[in-house]
This record gives C-alpha cells, sequence and structure tokens, in this order.
C-alpha cells in the first residue's frame, strides 16, 4: 500500500509531530517504500499462529504490593523544562507547567 | 612501563594487580588517547574528573586488599543510552537536550560496583536507531579504520561511538545495546568482539528505551575473553526489570580455552543471500573450515523463515518505538517548544527535537498500530515472529552453535546510503533474527576485505548459553588470528 500526504499528515498528528508541508511528499514517498516492502510479510503462513506474547521462556516474577519507593519530588522535578516549576521555588515549585487545558 | 593502551582487560588487569602500573596511570594514559581523537567524535560527553576520582578510589581498594574483580581500574566507556546519575544523558537526541538524570542504570550501577572506571558517554544513532550513527544529533563518528582510498568510513550502528572508542584505543572496552545488532555490526566494522546477551540477562532498567521487547545490553572489546569479563559486571537479575531473567550469573570465561571437539556448529543454509559479497561467502566458508579443525562438527541447517526476519523487525520496532518515544513530549525533561495550546507544544516539541530517521520510525509505527492495520502489521508480525523463534528452537535440537558472516558489507563511507532508508536496514540481515528470537549472539573479527577493512563472523547461541557461545567464539578467535590494527593502515 502506498502512503500519500494526507495519511501521512493524519499519522503525524496522531504522533503529535509537526511536519513542514515541503517534507510531506518526501515521506510518503520513504514510507510507502517502507511499508512496501514489510508487506511481504502477507506471503507467509501464519494460520494457527499463535502471536509471540513474550520473547523468553518466564514465569513473570511477582513481589508483595507494596510502596518501595517515592517521596522523590525533587528528582522527579530536577529535568523539568520550566525553570519556575524547581522545588526550591517555594512560591510555587512542585510541579509540571503546561499551556492551559480549560477555558 | 609498557604501552597502556595496547592492553585489553585480561592483561592490564593482571598488570595492576603485579602493580606495573596503577588505575589512576592506566585511566590517565587513555584520557590522554581520548582528547587526542576528537576527531573521531567518539564521545558525546567525556567525564576525565570522575573517572580520575574512580581510578584513585580503585588504587585505594587495591592498596587496602579490597578489589572488587578483574575489571576494578579498568577504563571503559558507556553508551549514552545508559542512564548516569548526574552525568549529561542524551539517547544522541535533541530532544534530552540537558537531560541530567537523578538516578544510574542497573548496569551502570553493577559496573561501578565492580570497580570499573567510566571515561565518558559515547555518541550513537539517535536513540540507537541506525547501523551509521550518522543519525545522531551531535553527528557522525569516524572510524578510525580507513578504506585505502582514503574516505572517512562510518563505524556502524548504533553503538558506533562506543566501537570507535575501543577500536582507537581511547577505553579497554565499551557498553553498548543491541536492539537489532547494533552492537555487533558495530564490532564488525571495527575488527572488534560485539556481544548480545540471551534477552533478560542484563537489566534494562535506566537504558533509553527503543523497543522493549528486543534490547539487550551488551560489550564491545577487543578480545572474546574481555567480552566475557565485561558481560560479567554488567549481567545479573534485577527487579526493577521485569524481563529481567531470575537465573544465575554463570563466569562466562569458564570454557574459554576448553577444546571444541565435538561441538556442533550450524549452518543456516537461508543465510546465503542473492548477491551476496563474494568476499563475504569466502571468509564464511574459511570460518566453516576454522572450526572444523578445531574439531567441531558442523552441520547444515535449515531455518527457512530467514527471510522474513528483517520486515518483521521493521514492524515490531516501530511499533513499540513510537509507544516508548510517546514519553518525550516537553512536559517533565529535555527540550520543550512552546505552543498556545498543549497539542500545539506537544507537536511543536516533537517535530523540532526528534531527527529524520526518529521520525520516520515513529510515524512507522504509529501507521501499523493504527485502527484497521493493527492485525494486517502488527499481529502478522508477532506471528511471523513465532515461526522465527520456533526455526531456531528446531535447529537447537541438532546443534550447539550457529556460524553465519556479522554484516553483508564492511564498513561503508559517511554518507552512503542516506538516501535509501531501505538499503540502510538491510546492514542487519544477518543479526536481527537472533534480536527477534531473544539469542545470545556475538561477533569476532575474522579478516580483512579487499579495501583492507575488517570483516566479522557471527555466532549464535541457546538462550542462556552464553558460556558455550564464548567458548566457540574463542576458538574461532583463537584460528583468524586478527591482528590488524587501524593505525597499520597508514
Amino acid at each position: 500500500m502506498s502512503l500519500d500526504k494526507d495519511t501521512v499528515k493524519k499519522i503525524a498528528y496522531l504522533a503529535r509531530i509537526r511536519l513542514a508541508d515541503d517534507a510531506l511528499d518526501g515521506l510518503a514517498d520513504e514510507l510507502s517504500n517502507i511499508i512496501g516492502w514489510v508487506e511481504r510479510l502477507a506471503e507467509v503462513d501464519t494460520d494457527g499462529v499463535a502471536p509471540m506474547t513474550s520473547v523468553a521462556d518466564m514465569s513473570w516474577p511477582r513481589r508483595d504490593d507494596a510502596i518501595t519507593d517515592g517521596n522523590k519530588t525533587e528528582d522527579v522535578l530536577l529535568n523539568a523544562p520550566d525553570p519556575e516549576t524547581a522545588p526550591e521555588d517555594s512560591s510555587g515549585g512542585g510541579f509540571y507547567t503546561v499551556p492551559k487545558v480549560l477555558e | 612501563m609498557s604501552d597502556l593502551s595496547s592492553l585489553t582487560i585480561a592483561t592490564a588487569a593482571k598488570g595492576l594487580e603485579a602493580g606495573d602500573f596503577s588505575a589512576e596511570e592506566l585511566t590517565q594514559a587513555h584520557l590522554v588517547a581520548m582528547e587526542q581523537s576528537r576527531d573521531l567524535n567518539a564521545f558525546i560527553t567525556e567525564t576525565p574528573e570522575l573517572a580520575l576520582e574512580l581510578a584513585r578510589a580503585s588504587d585505594k581498594r587495591r592498596a587496602k586488599g579490597e578489589v572488587q574483580g578483574p575489571l576494578d581500574g579498568i577504563p571503559i566507556a558507556i553508551k549514552d543510552l545508559f542512564c548516569t546519575k548526574g552525568v549529561l544523558t542524551t539517547a544522541a537526541s535533541h530532544i534530552l537536550d540537558g537531560f541530567t538524570p537523578p538516578y544510574e542504570s542497573t548496569v551502570t550501577a553493577n559496573l561501578k560496583t565492580a570497580g570499573a572506571v567510566m571515561m565518558g558517554k559515547t555518541n550513537l544513532d539517535e536513540f540507537a536507531m541506525g547501523s551509521s550513527n550518522m543519525s545522531s544529533y551531535y553527528g557522525p563518528v569516524k572510524n578510525p579504520w580507513r578504506g585505502k582510498d582514503g574516505k572517512d568510513l562510518v563505524p556502524g550502528g548504533s553503538s558506533g561511538g562506543s566501537a570507535a572508542a575501543v577500536a582507537g584505543r581511547l577505553c579497554l572496552g565499551a557498553t553498548g545495546t543491541d536492539t537489532g545488532g547494533s552492537i555487533r555490526q558495530p564490532a564488525a566494522f571495527s575488527g572488534l568482539v560485539g556481544m548480545k546477551p540471551t534477552y533478560g540477562r542484563c537489566s534494562r532498567w535506566g537504558v533509553v528505551a527503543f523497543a522493549s521487547s528486543l534490547d539487550q545490553p551488551g560489550p564491545l572489546t577487543r578480545s572474546v575473553e574481555d567480552a566475557a569479563i565485561l558481560l560479567g559486571g554488567m549481567a545479573g537479575y534485577d527487579d526493577k526489570d521485569s524481563t529481567s531473567a531470575q537465573v544465575e550469573t554463570p563466569d562466562f570465561t569458564s570454557a574459554l580455552g576448553d577444546n571444541i571437539k565435538g561441538l556442533k556448529v550450524g549452518i543456516p543454509r537461508e543465510y546465503t543471500m542473492d548477491g551476496m559479497a563474494k568476499e563475504i561467502q569466502v571468509l564464511w566458508d574459511q570460518g566453516v573450515q576454522w572450526l572444523k579443525d578445531a574439531g567441531a562438527e558442523c552441520i547444515e541447517v535449515s531455518l527457512p523463515n530467514t527471510k522474513h526476519a528483517l520486515p518483521t523487525y521493521y514492524i515490531v520496532a516501530p511499533a513499540e518505538a513510537s509507544s516508548n518515544l510517546a514519553r518525550y513530549d516537553g512536559v517533565r525533561y529535555g527540550l520543550r517548544v512552546e505552543g498556545d495550546t498543549l497539542d500545539d507544544m506537544y507537536e511543536a516539541t516533537r517535530g523540532e527535537g526528534f531527527g529524520d530517521e526518529v521520525i520516520r520510525r515513529v510515524l512507522i509505527g504509529t501507521y501499523v498500530l493504527s485502527a484497521g492495520y493493527y492485525d494486517a502489521y502488527y499481529i502478522k508480525a508477532q506471528q511471523v515472529r513465532t515461526l522465527i523463534a520456533e526455526d531456531f528452537r528446531k535447529a537447537f535440537n541438532e546443534v550447539d552453535v550457529l556460524l553465519t558472516p556479522t554484516a553483508p558489507s564492511a564498513a561503508f563511507a559517511i554518507g552512503e546510503k542516506m538516501d535509501d532508508p531501505v538499503a540502510m536496514y538491510l546492514n542487519d540481515v544477518f543479526t536481527v533474527p537472533a534480536s527477534l528470537a531473544g539469542l545470545p549472539a556475538i561477533s569476532v573479527p575474522a579478516g580483512l576485505d579487499g579495501n583492507g577493512l575488517p570483516l566479522g563472523l557471527h555466532l549464535i547461541a541457546k538462550p542462556f548459553d552464553e558460556v558455550t557461545l564464548f567458548q566457540a567464539a574463542h576458538a574461532l578467535e583463537a584460528a583468524a588470528g586478527f591482528e590488524a590494527r587501524p593505525e597499520d593502515m597508514a
């Protein structure tokens, strides 16, 4: 299947990646090439074959449902891109900021 | 004092033990080499002060008789995909600008406990997506090897900086990560040993995720013995990684040098590809002969789904990547490009923060997971993956290890293959199947091509049978007697 410009635009929006309009044609060609190539798998008979869900034969480890970590506000906010959220800023620190979501 | 940069991990450990030199001297010698070889662009971040501090601490331990093992005081480099506490971690992406983890990945923490000296963080393809190191935001890495025409070559990828650092003798070993061949292919391109352990052998905790069902840390070194030693310092069960295997970590060096008489080596017929370079076939045939001469029994085996491995990989890996990379949204760390709305900010940040190859893969992944296509692409690929793993299981009923080439060519020039993503993907044709099946595999330098560039041979073993893998690799290494060095080429 070949991907047209509109499809590329749509999946770029799903992936929340802004693309320049002049990049769409080139990308549509490249992605169509890749998709055309992986579509060769259609020829493989997979009737009744279970999809792989785990690469290793292993039983999943369990542990007690207990809190083992936490109270690391400073660490968590250490790399926040907005310096106003730095925890040492007592006026309003301790959170991340984003553009207004609710009107 | 001998030339400290010509040592291996094993010989350096002996020298430290004998008191021929200190960890500080060993580290200092490599720091000088690192500084002199900055044109390779092997490192994104150099950590000379930290290295000297770790080296001095190692010397103190040694003076008190508290040596932690063969890695104590050994200078190594860390692929910049491992989170390192207090040290910039970039994944070679613009989107992680300034990210300094407040925690340490399990693998690097294990290496620290073993006494290893971190020299710095090495360059890589952005988010480990690539086979050339050309997709790094921090620029391409030069291979210390050069062709006869003098062109600058890629070191392979994605662990290209690690490969260049070890081949250029800026450190004694390095960590890499391998998703579809990202340790083994650069090892082959750079005349090194590169090893991907069984999925689950090394913890992925604190390693920037690309494709979680495939990613696996492993060592790049200048000898098989060194790879076994370095893996010993990296591996181990970790309750912070739910896919970490609850198995004992054996002494990976235990069977090195053991006779391989009677070892059954499978030669997969389907790895003979149309249009395969003649010198690759010749080297592979030579490898079969070497193992036979050492007493192994070589048997042709069939892995009928081999040709489906790459297309399967290029559905599964981008699908997982698109999911893993959803976390880079400009909210909590790294780059933020402001926007009027939350969506605006996400789109602007990700559009500017991701490079071309990462965008391609995230879009492919988003597409194959999107409504209406999920079954046709993703489920289909996971079914084929089951068949590929089944092929290996059957083959390993008959044989102990498999022998194949590592890569379809030697290193190519910087800038080549950039206009055709699929041509670039073909680099991993021999390494991807073992990745899909989670199997341990190793590339051993085995010869030079007509242009004087290194080529590798590739061994694959049963899950968690790294000891046999290293044993066979050691025999192959001994037979190949690969002694060439990049500086011989001038």
